[in-house]
């Protein structure tokens, strides 16, 4: 039950210490080691932080007062919670696959750790900086969904399955917005390495030039960590738990603390893609650093307190219709500012008014119907 | 012996070991995870011939895309029809054209003389400016193949 925590932990780690290994000379690689062992603790630190922070300002939005029996205002409500998962007893059901049953939440979780290797908090402060360092975090990101069908299909479970089906449904297609918008960034930038790209930010910062960006890359974000409105693929009322629905004490914490360094994760990337990284003035540069990621993070649990969730295919509408074939629009027309090296500033208000227009349309728009489900049972479907 | 030559055998046996299991694993399911092994050890050799760009679009595509796509046809199919594969129908044809395979993999290492190449640090900047002057023809040949493959796929999903 905990070995499964502990293999997590030195996976990761060595998974780490190999790709520094693999991106830098072999001299200072125990160093890195060090690095990604206190930015495992830093971060873990981190994920009680924010599920303490989510819970208070879900209360608070719903007029509650939140955890408040262990610790001041609650505070050790979470270490409480996580000491009861880690000892809880582990049931695996046996019809599972029990390979990949036990692999995929180190799947899950691996990447969602590996890619904070190469964020930089600070110039100084990164454990390795990297030249594609942008694509490297969006290229690992999309491994975590192989674990999410992994723990999905070896469940024996037909709503994890379903789950499953849906997580990798909704995480493909988002994702596209992600990476055009990452590209946009990359191309007024001139670089992927984020240390340049935050440095290319000195005067102005991005979020200025592309709000429409921002919109996308901020929506597309909330569907790639599944969270309200786009947490379909656990959507406890439909679904159980999705993915999960078997897993439990350890190995579901792990799913959890995974979602959780995603959404750091995500929101770090917004303040360093958008909202200037560390440039600020007065205060030291992680110190606003922080500020934006807390923001970020308070407007996505704000939005979690305040907007029901969406259909699977809404949901599918919602990322083919509206969120790709913007993201591509948006980026071509950067590409022909940059070109004709028009005022970046006008492509701000073509931003801005777009996004006044797309609310204004959607406003007015004609509800959609829910699709005609047809049941077919299985013998038929098998004769087809 | 080197950190690279260490790293080097520590990678090729992750590629052995995963080609192994796709081809010696009777279920389906596992047999998609060991290419996904296998295709991110490739992105692992990438990295040794310092080709970052490379190795991150290899674990992009293949790892992200294609063995998830793998996946998904696999759920939506019912899995325990095929969950134990009788191939031995083909397999004398099977060693055959894999040996004609080594065959011709091993021919270009024979004529070749390997090795004294220094390796220099793979520039995007110079990627891309090749990719569309040079080998623009090529690049846009084969989008449009990609891009036929697409609209196909939608005309034979297309219910009416």
């Amino acid at each position: 039950m905990k070995v499964i925590v502990q293999l997590t932990l030195v996976s990761s780690a060595i998974v780490a210490a190999f790709i520094a290994l693999l991106f830098s000379g072999q001299n200072d690689i125990f160093l890195k080691a060090l690095g990604a062992s206190t930015l495992f603790g830093f971060l873990s630190v981190v994920v009680l932080a924010m599920i303490w922070y989510e819970r208070k300002l879900l209360a608070r939005i719903q007029m509650r007062i939140g955890p408040m029996r262990v610790g001041p205002f609650g505070i050790l409500q979470t270490i409480a919670d996580a000491i009861k998962l880690v000892t809880k007893e582990d049931l695996i059901p046996s019809e599972t696959d029990k390979t990949l049953y036990w692999l995929a939440p180190i799947v899950v979780f691996v990447p969602s750790f590996v890619v904070w290797t190469v964020i930089p908090f600070t110039p100084s402060l990164v454990i390795q900086e990297m030249e594609l360092g942008l694509l490297f975090v969006l290229a690992c990101s999309t491994l975590s969904i192989v674990g999410l069908i992994m723990a999905g299909w070896s469940s024996a479970n037909k709503y994890s399955v379903l789950g499953a089906l849906r997580s990798t449904a909704q995480l493909i297609s988002y994702e596209i917005p992600i990476i055009v918008t990452a590209l946009t960034i990359a191309m007024l930038a001139d670089s992927l390495n984020l240390i340049e790209i935050v440095k290319a930010q000195s005067s102005v910062a991005y979020v200025l030039f592309q709000p429409l960006g921002l919109a996308l890359f901020f929506i597309a974000a909330l569907a790639e960590l599944g969270r309200t409105p786009f947490d379909i693929y656990h959507a406890e009322s439909e679904l159980v738990g999705g993915p999960f629905v078997e897993y439990s004490g350890a190995h579901w914490s792990i799913f959890y603390l995974a979602e959780y360094f995603n959404t750091f994760l995500f929101a770090t990337l917004v303040s360093l893609l958008f909202l200037g990284g560390w440039l600020g003035p007065w205060l030291p540069g992680i110190i606003w650093l922080f500020i934006k990621i807390f923001i970020v993070i308070s407007i996505i649990f704000w939005i979690r307190g305040t907007y029901p969730r969406l259909r699977i295919d809404q949901l599918m509408e919602v990322g083919w219709k509206g969120l790709v074939p913007l993201s591509f629009a948006n980026f071509v027309l950067t590409a022909v500012f940059i070109y004709y090296s028009w005022s970046l500033w006008i492509l701000g208000f073509i931003g801005i008014a777009s996004i006044l227009l797309i609310m204004f349309t959607y406003k007015k728009r004609k509800i959609s119907q829910p699709p005609e489900i047809i049941l077919i049972s299985s013998s038929e479907v098998r004769r087809v | 012996m080197s950190g690279e030559v260490i790293v080097f055998t520590i990678i090729s046996a992750m590629v052995l070991f995963g080609a192994l299991g796709v081809v010696s694993t009777k279920n389906v399911g596992h047999a998609t995870l060991y290419l996904l092994i296998t295709l991110g050890s490739v992105a692992g050799i990438f990295i040794l011939l310092l080709a970052e760009f490379l190795a991150l679009v290899q674990i992009l595509i293949y790892g992200g895309a294609i063995t998830i796509v793998l996946l998904f046809a696999l759920m939506l199919t019912r899995v325990d029809e095929f969950s134990s594969i009788k191939d031995a129908v083909q397999r004398p044809v099977a060693i055959v054209v894999s040996v004609l395979l080594l065959g011709v993999i091993i021919t270009p290492f024979l004529q070749e003389t390997l090795g004294g190449q220094s390796l220099t640090e793979s520039n995007l900047r110079t990627l891309g400016h090749e990719l569309f002057t040079k080998w623009l023809i090529p690049f846009e040949v084969a989008s449009l193949v990609l891009l036929v493959a697409l609209i196909g796929a939608i005309v034979v999903g297309r219910d009416d």
